[in-house]
């Protein structure tokens, strides 16, 4: 634990992960050294987040293998460790996708995650942004082993902003902390214990605390997700870009996910870790209710360009980055006429209508936003 | 100079014989082959009273399915539109309300659902793609039009009949290879 490294030890401590030595100071944790690393080797993390304080040591996603302790002290540990909860020590060997026994232990956590995780990726908000998913695409086996009903909880509304799907939850802890350590005062924790143990609030308080959006960001499932963004549209048909904008409360950078000019939604930026990115001036990377809840047009943001997404990313399908528009020449050939458009598709088609704005109401949309008569207008956004 | 395939033939002039001169026997030769083709299996059918069966693998025209209840099976998770190589599917979701629940299987569902048949290139990844068996090709074409805008079609033209209230027309969409609804 960090208590225990004394603070005076000058030196840096050489680990060897997978084989690659990396050189790191003292207190580091084995997951942070092995993210200094990056890539493969790298242990999957679902409940530890390096900007909250006292996350990890739950999920047990992390788990890796010591082959030997330190230089002084070279013997092995006897069980996998938690590697985001045990640090580092001068001369330690670690082993993570190059043991067989980490491997297997990921594939047997992925399955104690999703026995009560429920396979609604499809409905989910959260589906192609989903650290769970990702993992269990990973790491997990093709199926289960539990022959159970799963925990049924009803869905609720935490503020009006926020809506818990409990079902989804995998006990990480993390929206907690963004409670004690981004907010002031929180209102909501874990109830109840093992098998019943559930994210809560009391009485269903409501959580208006200004900087209680960040819960869904740090939620690696759907269990937090945006009631403003609720069903409007999946993530993979938005375009991610950069934007900020002058806050008092927050440093006002985010990621706008927009389509066409309509901005969806509205999140912090995250890095390649699916943590929240700090700002390049220190400031934390957390982002205001205001700035996530309220801007929803984009003159309220000066965009800086679109977001750089992972290759692999499902939200990088149909996103062209570079491209070249082909030359029109037929008005060239033409004298100046252009050719005959036999049929413009927004007069026909009923999706996409310009007088239907998603991003301008409250929840998700209804029947009644669709089917009240054509050409309903709806109130232009705040 | 060296000839680029093996299929040349060369041509020969020579002159007619007396049995080639008289032509008709010619003529007869190729009349037998005419006529035996009345005794000959005809390969063509009459279209419109006859059909004939489609091939086990035929990908036609889009269904929209629905479950044993009748309730919509499509939660309008997007994964059709993002498989779709001709960018044909688009969709808007809704969420369902109470009292719907006859209507709607899932928590979410297609308020809007639209495919470009201009677009749709019938290559079936749309069905394949589909986590809730909502979508698949079934055995009919998609008629012919006289307007562009005719082949927009919307979840009224794809949504399969009501199996509890028009039992036999949901049959007839459903075609004969479609796997038994579970």
């Amino acid at each position: 634990m960090a208590e225990e490294v004394k603070k005076e030890v000058p030196q840096m401590f050489k680990v060897t992960i997978d084989n690659i030595t990396v050189e790191v100071a003292p207190g580091t944790s084995i997951l942070l050294a092995a993210r200094k690393i990056g890539g493969d080797v790298t242990p999957p993390a679902m409940c530890f987040y390096s900007k909250l304080k006292g996350s990890g040591g739950k999920c047990r996603t992390c788990l890796v293998e010591v082959a030997a302790g330190s230089t002084a002290d070279p013997r092995p540990m006897p069980k996998l460790v938690a590697s985001c909860r045990t640090n580092v020590m001068d001369g330690m060997i670690v082993k993570s996708i190059t043991s067989e026994k980490v491997l297997d232990a990921r594939k047997g956590i992925v399955e104690f995650l999703l026995l009560n995780h429920p396979l609604d990726c499809p409905i989910c908000d959260q589906a192609g942004e989903c650290h769970l998913q990702d993992l269990s695409y990973e790491h997990g086996s093709e199926g289960t082993r539990y022959e159970f009903q799963r925990r049924l909880f009803e869905r609720e509304d935490i503020g009006p902003y926020i809506q818990l799907h409990m079902t989804r939850c995998i006990l990480c802890y993390r929206c907690t902390y963004v409670a004690d350590q981004i907010t002031n005062t929180r209102v909501h924790g874990i109830l109840d214990r093992g098998e019943h143990a559930q994210i809560s609030t009391y009485i269903s308080k409501a959580i208006d605390n200004d900087f209680s959006g960040n819960m869904i960001d740090v939620c690696p499932v759907g269990a937090l997700t945006d009631r403003t963004f609720r069903f409007k549209n999946r993530v993979w048909f938005l375009k991610p870009m950069d934007a900020h904008r002058d806050c008092d409360k927050c440093c006002g950078r985010v990621t706008l996910w927009n389509r066409g000019d309509e901005v969806f939604r509205v999140t912090a930026r995250k890095d390649e870790w699916g943590e929240v990115e700090d700002a390049p001036d220190g400031k934390p990377g957390w982002i205001c209710n205001t700035c996530r809840f309220d801007k929803k047009k984009t003159s309220d943001w000066i965009i800086e360009g679109p977001r750089k997404i992972k290759r692999h990313s499902v939200i990088s399908a149909g996103h062209y980055v570079g491209t070249k528009k082909p030359h029109e020449t037929i008005a060239e050939v033409m004298g100046g006429r252009h050719p005959k458009l036999l049929m413009d598709i927004h007069t026909v088609s009923e999706v996409n209508k310009n007088s239907v704005h998603l991003s301008a109401i409250e929840g998700p949309a209804t029947a009644e936003v669709f089917n009240n008569g054509k050409g309903t207008v709806l109130p232009s956004p705040k | 100079m060296q000839p680029l395939t093996k299929k040349v033939k060369q041509l020969e002039r020579k002159p007619m014989t007396l049995l080639e001169r008289i032509y008709l026997p010619s003529i007869f030769k190729g009349m037998a082959i005419t006529f035996s083709h009345i005794f000959k299996k005809v390969p063509t059918i009459r279209y419109p009273e006859e059909k004939r069966p489609f091939a086990k693998v035929f990908r036609g025209l889009q269904v929209l399915n629905r479950d044993e209840e009748g309730r919509e099976r499509c939660t309008a998770c997007g994964l059709c539109a993002l498989a779709c190589p001709a960018e044909a599917i688009t969709m808007e979701a809704a969420e369902r309300q109470r009292g719907e629940e006859n209507l709607y299987r899932e928590e979410k569902y297609a308020a809007k659902y639209e495919i470009n048949m201009l677009r749709c290139i019938f290559c079936g990844l749309c069905e394949e793609a589909c986590p809730k068996d909502a979508i698949y090709l079934s055995e009919t074409f998609a008629p012919a039009n006289y307007k562009r805008k005719g082949f927009i079609y919307g979840k009224e033209d794809l949504l399969i009949p009501d199996p509890l209230t028009q039992p036999e027309e949901y049959e007839k969409a459903k075609g004969e290879r479609a796997p038994a609804t579970h």
